[in-house]
């Protein structure tokens, strides 16, 4: 089973649960957390997963052959994304805006056009005490980040309880992780900004068929509005957690909650058991 | 005309509350929501919508079933494997076109996305440029630059001195959309391992682009030895650490009223912006 972890907003305790929730899995199920924020991963500060292995990830861009090339303009003409452009007798590449499609390559009259690997960040792999654990980071300056969650995905093993982490907002980074899971946990906060981020992360998950619950943090602040959208929309809120200095302070040092307060473990094993019962009635009715 | 835009990295650090207090306090200043995909600072603003418009951005492969034969060529030569049985997955597609140059059957368009929209609206804090994204869209880097540019035109026809802006959080296409060529960057952290970690890389893309930053730490008081660190790092990188913002529950109390900390009371949130704002001011003019 692949569950992700997503919010509209950023801060409102992603991180928190995903490494909560493989932390209390560990000793039950085989589990593997996969952290797909890729611009600023951080489940490994609280995992501290011994890592045993890293690997470039790079994406495909074009080196122009300047003695078979005609200036013809054909690669130009083709490429989306305005990463070739044609000047009188040069050819410039932009590799920074290539998407990596390969249509210039392909179409090119000449076969003037290779394609050479342009590293845009890096996966890393390892394990924690049980947890098999991988993630991905995007380099500085660069753009682009689903390449490099695609990459991360590919590490999914199925006969595990995979664990996704993704990052805020509700644009393409995000729809790279979510898709494909059988479930999404939208973490959010009873705040005036977690209620309207919250509405866009449910459109969003509602959109990819991706089944999901709540988790709302830091009850106790703000306003019972978030409470009283779930209610009328029928999603389940599955876990509350509330404003508490001392779960703040933990997560400032890097300590996951269920270590520094054990008591959570049997809260997010619960959680666990509730997300498996509405994965596992989903395939039933789909059956029926 | 100088533009400052927040940012942080990490999400939930504070951006959105700490620039519409900014936006209060600044004069003969525009604003600009570049947070497209989880925009908030509206909801500080209580702003009244003047203009929308739709945010055309991208294509999407679209096949057309009469005409194709089946052969399998546009599956084969996808790299985003947007295409299966046939039939493209909108969602995966990534607009390149491919797909569509080499359809032997020619049976394959390209239609243009409603990727969103924007708009300009009137707030009694000035005027505001902001957008939405369309519903898993792409190309938040565009609309980011679109909402820029139509700032920076509202900035020059009233002759305002300043663009404020609101920042996405991470570092990838939107943030690098929000920063560049930009007067000044202000980073909001937090005193949290994850926050630390996030500010360097963030950091270090306003540093790759050549933008001067700032550093604001909010709730400074959760951990003290983390602010300390996050100060000897702001140090030994040649970064100001502009303002130091303790936690205190008037800033969602504010945001619950609908308004920003600043007008919402005077506490010690309040001052700690106020002074921010100075320092600012006092380094765009210098």
């Amino acid at each position: 089973m692949i569950i992700s972890v997503a919010s509209g907003k950023g801060g409102t305790g992603k991180t928190l649960v995903a490494a909560s929730l493989a932390l209390s899995l560990k000793d039950t199920y085989k589990v593997q957390l996969l952290d797909c924020d890729v611009e600023e991963p951080n489940d490994h500060i609280f995992i501290k997963p011994d890592i045993t292995r890293s690997e470039a990830v790079s994406i495909p861009v074009p080196a122009i052959d300047e003695k078979k090339c005609t200036h013809c303009g054909k690669c130009a003409e083709v490429c989306a994304y305005n990463a070739i452009a044609v000047v009188a007798e040069h050819v410039l590449t932009f590799p920074e805006l290539c998407h990596g499609c390969g249509a210039c390559s392909y179409l090119c009259p000449e076969k003037a056009i290779s394609e050479i690997p342009n590293t845009i960040g890096k996966i890393e792999t390892g394990e924690a005490d049980g947890i098999i654990f991988g993630h991905g980071m995007l380099s500085i300056g660069q753009p682009m980040a689903p390449p490099i969650i695609r990459k991360v995905k590919t590490l999914i093993d199925k006969e595990r309880t995979v664990i996704i982490d993704s990052s805020p907002g509700t644009s393409c980074p995000v729809v790279e992780a979510i898709k494909g899971s059988d479930f999404c946990l939208l973490v959010t906060e009873p705040t005036p900004f977690g209620l309207n981020d919250l509405i866009l992360a449910v459109e969003t998950v509602r959109q990819l068929g991706v089944p999901f619950g709540v988790v709302l943090n830091r009850i106790g602040v703000g306003d019972s509005k978030t409470e009283e959208y779930c209610a009328k929309e029928n999603i389940p809120i599955l876990l509350t957690i509330p404003l508490d200095t001392e779960i703040a302070r933990l997560y400032s040092r890097g300590i996951p909650l269920v270590e520094g307060m054990p008591d959570w473990k049997s809260k997010f094993r619960e959680l666990f058991d509730n997300i498996k019962e509405i994965v596992d009635e989903g395939s039933r009715s789909l059956k029926r | 005309m100088k533009e400052v835009v927040v940012l942080s990295g990490k999400g939930g650090t504070g951006k959105t509350s700490i620039i519409g207090s900014v936006a209060v306090l600044s004069r003969k200043r525009v604003l600009a929501d570049c947070d497209v995909d989880a925009a908030d600072l509206h909801l500080l603003l209580d702003p009244s919508i003047e203009e929308k418009h739709e945010f055309r951005s991208g294509q999407v492969a679209v096949i057309d079933k009469d005409k194709c034969t089946q052969c399998g060529l546009c599956q084969e030569l996808c790299r985003f494997d947007a295409i299966k049985d046939y039939t493209v997955d909108p969602i995966s597609c990534e607009g390149c076109g491919f797909c569509s140059h080499i359809c032997p059957a020619d049976a394959i368009v390209m239609e243009e996305c409603k990727a969103g929209d924007w708009f300009v609206s009137s707030t009694k804090h000035g005027p505001l440029v902001h957008a939405r994204l369309g519903i898993a869209e792409e190309n938040s880097g565009k609309l980011v630059a679109l909402v820029r540019q139509q700032a920076k035109e509202i900035a020059k026809k009233k002759e305002l001195n300043y663009i404020i802006s609101d920042g996405p959080p991470g570092i990838g296409c939107p943030v690098i959309s929000s920063l560049s060529g930009a007067s000044l960057a202000l980073v909001v952290t937090e005193p949290t391992l994850s926050g630390i970690h996030d500010l360097e890389r963030v950091l270090g893309v306003c540093k790759h682009f050549g933008v001067p930053a700032m550093v604001c730490i909010n709730k400074y008081d959760l951990n003290e030895e983390n602010t300390a660190s996050i100060r000897e790092y702001c140090q030994k990188n040649g970064v100001d650490v502009v303002a130091m913002i303790p936690f205190d529950n008037e800033v969602t109390e504010a945001m619950v009223r609908g308004m920003t900390v600043v007008e919402h009371s005077d506490g010690r949130v309040a001052k700690e912006i106020k002074s921010l704002w100075q320092k600012i001011e006092q380094k765009l003019q210098g």
